[in-house]
């Protein structure tokens, strides 16, 4: 067992899948010789040589195309698109390209391909490496999108992303890469696909992602006070999504809200809304919630940033007022 | 069969393709648009003529002339032509998309462009094996003014790929005048820029274009990096069948029909002294196997539409 931040839980796992498996590859802007922009990429080019952990220009579109050619053809990469404001510049080669090649060619080729990316939701660096965009992935057919929200999970998230045979966006959120957490020094991989129940409860439900795991759990704590108690899941999979552990938590509390750094209209949120209404409408005592930033891009500055957000204050009052 | 004969066997193959299923075309009995390599035959077959069952090869929209010329079998490949469940892809990839892993053959497009990251990954892998393997990459002249081209061409450079970038300028971008949409027709002349060697090549003279990708192939598996090879030819068909070719004159197709790839090897051949009697063989075998191809595939089962939700997911057949 040992402290592990969220950024070096990530270099730890990606060092033990490169020496578990020689195919696996890792290609993007500063993740050899700077070892990563954000420095979650430190010793890998040392511990793997140039061949292995290679800096590319910055061309999007060719990067995530090297890591679809070379998933095609027998190895894993692992390919980085520094902020996840800048998919703009490589959505084909996800969607199209990606997302598709097993399905179109009936299963010849296995896309075992990680696309790593972060985003730097209340960073304070404005609008072009602020938002947190899960949720056009989520709309996309064959491709899986994950995003942790503790340094464990990053860790057991990222190497089953490596082994899997598909497609996988990697979220990373920066302003959690300092956090830390103890992990266990075994080889472990936590399932894509499946939930976390955080904080068991009973009153109501409450599904938060990335940064916002860690304030519901704090509004969980100050909610106690007054005996009312959450039940925190974090879904840790956006695609495909553990709606059961969901409904099955609704099913007993009977209320909803969720918690997102995305935007509301058409996003993760409104996905989970629908599924519980359409599962559980029968069970619900009020409608489901959503908390999100509102409607707009996030402005340079974490003064809009900390007003924008949900935080454990607004999420406490959304519990507050579902209970009526 | 020799090597003179096996590059007329190629080119004929493809060409018996492409009218036969204009026919069907014709007939109203092909399901959706047909993207036809009628005119383009050498530039498929000189450059598979360089390469081995290991090499990997990226296609377009444009692709069963690639295919063919890297020896996918027939009537499978007709099959997926009709998305019939004996197609080589299940009938689900269509006319735009035929694989064969086995061959090396990573697929055809749907986005005009977006083939060549995807051919340079696959020249990475070649890289890594250390086994002079190389990828070759077949893209149009219109995806040279895409922004995947110069993406990879400078990656390709400057990471020395055994990439073979294939420049099928066929002079119209889907239904425009490639010349109107640029500068500088031609499209080798970039390579400099990237730092790599180009080279224009008569796209209609099957033997020009060998002789390039020899040279080409062999400095990709010397590890002396990538080449751009711009193959000069002509789209004898609109875009897609039945496109009215407005933006082209008639006399201009027929000046460009003189050029045919097959009449001017066969002229060849016979001054090379091969009879008349073996050529004429050829074509009539496979003016048969294609003509059965196509019986065989308009004949095959359509795939069950439940189908439709197998292998969204590796791992996950319904």
């Amino acid at each position: 067992m040992a402290s592990k931040t969220y950024c070096w839980a990530l270099i730890d796992a990606i060092h033990e899948e490169m020496s578990r498996d020689e195919t696996v590859v890792l290609l993007g802007e500063d993740v050899a010789e700077a070892g990563g922009a954000f420095g979650a990429s430190r010793t890998l080019l040392e511990s793997f040589g140039p061949r292995r952990v290679r800096d590319t220009p910055i061309s999007e579109e060719i990067i995530v195309g090297l890591g679809v050619g070379a998933a095609m053809t027998g190895k894993r990469p692992i390919v980085e698109i520094m902020f996840m404001d800048f998919l703009g510049l490589c959505l084909d080669q996800i969607f199209n390209q990606a997302a598709k090649t097993h399905y179109i060619y009936s299963g010849a080729f296995k896309m075992p391909l990680v696309i790593r990316t972060s985003t730097a939701v209340e960073m304070g660096i404005g609008p072009h490496h602020s938002q947190l965009l899960e949720s056009w992935l989520g709309h996309v057919p064959g491709l899986k999108v994950v995003m942790p929200s503790t340094p464990r999970d990053a860790k057991g998230l990222m190497k089953a992303a490596i082994r899997d045979d598909n497609p996988v966006v990697f979220i990373e959120h920066l302003a959690m890469h300092r956090v830390k957490e103890d992990i266990e020094d075994d080889d472990f991989v936590i399932p894509i696909g499946k939930a976390d129940v955080k904080r068991k409860g009973r009153d109501v439900t409450v599904v938060a992602t990335g940064l916002q795991v860690a304030r519901a759990l704090a509004a969980a704590d100050e909610l106690a006070k007054d005996g009312i108690e959450i039940e925190v899941i974090d879904p840790r999979t956006i695609s495909p999504l553990d709606i059961d552990t969901i409904v099955e938590s609704v099913k007993k509390t009977n209320r909803a809200l969720v918690v997102t750094s995305s935007l509301k209209p058409f996003g993760f949120g409104s996905e989970v809304s629908a599924e519980i209404t359409e599962r559980a409408f029968f069970h619900l005592d009020a409608p489901v919630a959503r908390l999100t930033p509102p409607f707009a891009p996030a402005p340079f500055g974490k003064k809009f940033d900390a007003w924008l957000n949900p935080n454990a204050e607004s999420i406490a009052a959304s519990v507050r007022s579902l209970l009526g | 069969m020799n090597d003179a004969l096996h590059l007329y066997e190629r080119m004929m193959l493809i060409r018996q393709c492409e009218e036969q299923l204009n026919d069907v075309f014709a007939k109203n009995l092909f399901p959706g648009y047909i993207h036809s390599y009628l005119g383009q035959e050498a530039c498929a077959v000189g450059i598979c003529a360089a390469l081995n069952d290991d090499d990997y090869l990226m296609s377009n929209h444009r692709g069963r002339g690639h295919y063919l010329a890297k020896g996918m079998e027939l009537r499978s490949m007709m099959a997926e032509m009709f998305g019939k469940e004996t197609g080589i892809a299940g009938g689900r990839g269509g006319e735009m998309h035929a694989a064969d892993p086995a061959l090396g053959i990573l697929g055809g497009n749907g986005i005009v462009g977006a083939g060549l990251p995807i051919g340079a990954g696959a020249a990475y892998t070649a890289q890594l094996n250390g086994k002079g393997q190389v990828a070759v990459v077949f893209f149009g002249e219109g995806a040279s003014n895409n922004g995947s081209f110069g993406e990879t061409m400078n990656l390709a450079a400057a990471w020395k790929l055994p990439l073979i970038m294939v420049c099928e300028n066929n002079l119209y971008a889907e239904m425009t005048p490639f010349a109107n949409t640029v500068a500088q027709p031609d499209v080798a002349m970039r390579a400099e820029g990237y730092g790599m060697p180009g080279e224009v090549v008569d796209g209609n003279d099957v033997l020009e274009v060998r002789k390039a990708a020899i040279r080409a192939v062999e400095r990709a598996r010397v590890g002396a990096g990538p080449t751009l090879l711009e193959l000069k030819t002509y789209r004898w068909g609109g875009h897609f069948q039945g496109d009215p070719r407005k933006y082209r004159s008639r006399e201009e197709e027929k000046a460009w029909m003189e050029k045919c790839p097959l009449k001017r090897y066969r002229a060849f051949m016979l001054e090379q002294d091969i009879d008349a009697g073996s050529i004429e063989s050829i074509d009539l075998r496979l003016k048969t196997e294609v003509e059965e191809a196509i019986r065989l595939a308009l004949a095959a089962d359509e795939p069950r539409p439940e189908t439709a939700l197998d292998h969204v997911f590796a791992g996950e057949v319904a």
